[in-house]
């Protein structure tokens, strides 16, 4: 415990709900961005799986749609401290998009139509733990936190949960995203408070 | 990258909402300026709670200069703006972020743009574009809803050669303002030398639904998205 605060009371999160250390819950929805919030239109998104090979696979936003999706109900915690409990989304696993792409690569690169990127091991993205998601709450996701789809990792950090999503790069070696390049952990558990390098 | 003890040497009411607190954070190396800081507040009992907030100051001391707008209802920051005092401690943990910056040594204009206390990391750039004596030319548009909410306004209005400033009032303009009050249009963030062909850095930090309004406007203007470098605060 470091020193204590004269004066300050705090408030307690609600007992039953545990949340990561370090993290407050919110029932905002906040937005970190580093730039614009790109205006991609659903008629000219594109997703791509590329391997270690170069070999690429593409869904158009028909196809996406055409994929079997899932109702996802998880609690997203930002590295910059907020938590938000019980958020509802739907999307499709990447185990759907990934089951017919032969890979050896153990990581991934995330990016985005706007340019960013974010990096994760693969295995991070299999086994029921991700999706690429375009409804939020019911509705379809908003441009400001990501829309048309974005990818949807919650057990990790949300900035790794990246917007605007285009494509997944498999790579056999890791290489560092873009907020990863600025100060932030490679890996980014918030269960282990993981937000720094 | 570990937690500093903080003291509170100093605070300073900026307006009704948001005032200057001054550590003094011994092992602190310093920041760039349009960095922040984490800050963590610790309870009797051991309940911890922390926020970031961005750094008014940058330098290479152990004084941490922030300022704190109060969110209405908020756990930390009432705490900051309403009852920390000198000699309080809290723990300071950064500096962070290394992409919402600008380099002194960068001599190309640069154009910011503040929604209310977004104002906070463009005032460490301009008092380290002082502090270094560079022409870097810059041009600081703040929007705030009234006078009175103008954090800092007689040091952003202080002549200063290279430096120009347009205020936007969106609520409440002062007597014998020659507009009335509006919200930010793309006329306040054209300016001659700070267009997209002057290789202009843009920065834009405030309320979400601000700074999402000014990067439409500034891309819309032609402004490179990668040259728009944004923080937002808030929800959407």
């Amino acid at each position: 415990m470091g020193v204590v605060t004269r004066g300050f009371g705090g408030r307690r999160p609600e007992p039953e709900h545990e949340i990561p250390p370090g993290q407050f819950v919110t029932d905002d929805f906040p937005v970190l961005s580093a730039g614009p919030t790109p205006d991609v239109d659903e008629s000219r998104w594109e997703l791509t799986v590329r391997t270690e090979t170069g070999e690429g696979t593409s869904w158009t936003w028909e196809q996406l749609m055409a994929l079997p999706a899932e109702d996802v109900e998880t609690d997203i915690h930002c590295v910059t401290h907020w938590t938000k409990l019980g958020t509802t989304w739907r999307g499709v696993s990447l185990d759907t998009l990934l089951a017919d792409v032969e890979t050896g690569a153990e990581f991934v690169m995330a990016r985005s139509y706007g340019g960013y990127t974010t990096n994760l091991p693969l295995e991070d993205l299999l086994d029921g733990q991700a999706w690429v998601a375009y409804e939020f709450e019911g509705e379809p996701l908003e441009a400001v936190h990501g829309g048309p789809a974005r990818l949807l990792v919650p057990h990790l950090y949300f900035w790794k949960s990246a917007k605007w999503l285009r494509g997944l790069d498999l790579m056999d070696d890791e290489d560092l995203g873009f907020w990863e390049q600025n100060g932030y952990h490679a890996y980014g558990d918030p269960w282990l408070e993981q937000r720094y390098a | 990258m570990s937690w500093h003890v903080a003291t509170v040497v100093g605070t300073r009411e900026l307006t009704a909402t948001a005032r200057e607190l001054t550590l003094s954070v011994p092992g602190f190396a310093g920041a760039l300026p349009g960095q922040h800081v984490d800050v963590r507040l610790t309870a009797p009992d051991g309940y911890q709670a922390t926020r970031a907030y961005s750094l008014a100051e940058a330098g290479d001391d152990e004084r941490v200069d922030l300022v704190v707008d109060e969110v209405p209802g908020g756990e930390v920051s009432p705490y900051l703006t309403r009852d920390a005092r000198p000699g309080d401690q809290v723990e300071v943990r950064g500096p962070l972020g290394g992409y919402f910056v600008w380099h002194d040594a960068d001599p190309g204009p640069v154009l910011l743009v503040a929604g209310g206390s977004g104002v906070v990391p463009f005032l460490a750039m301009l008092r380290a574009r002082r502090a270094a004596g560079r022409p870097a030319p810059f041009r600081l548009v703040c929007s705030v809803r009234s006078p009175h909410d103008a954090i800092e306004r007689e040091e952003i209005d202080t002549p200063d050669p290279g430096l120009e400033v347009r205020w936007v009032y969106t609520r409440e303009a002062p007597p014998g303002w020659p507009a009335p009050p509006r919200r930010l249009i793309a006329d306040d963030l054209t300016a001659r030398g700070f267009g997209p062909g002057d290789d202009t850095s843009v920065f834009a930090c405030g309320p979400t639904g601000f700074v999402e309004a000014a990067a439409t406007l500034l891309t819309g203007l032609g402004h490179p998205p990668a040259r728009v470098r944004t923080e937002r605060f808030g929800g959407a």
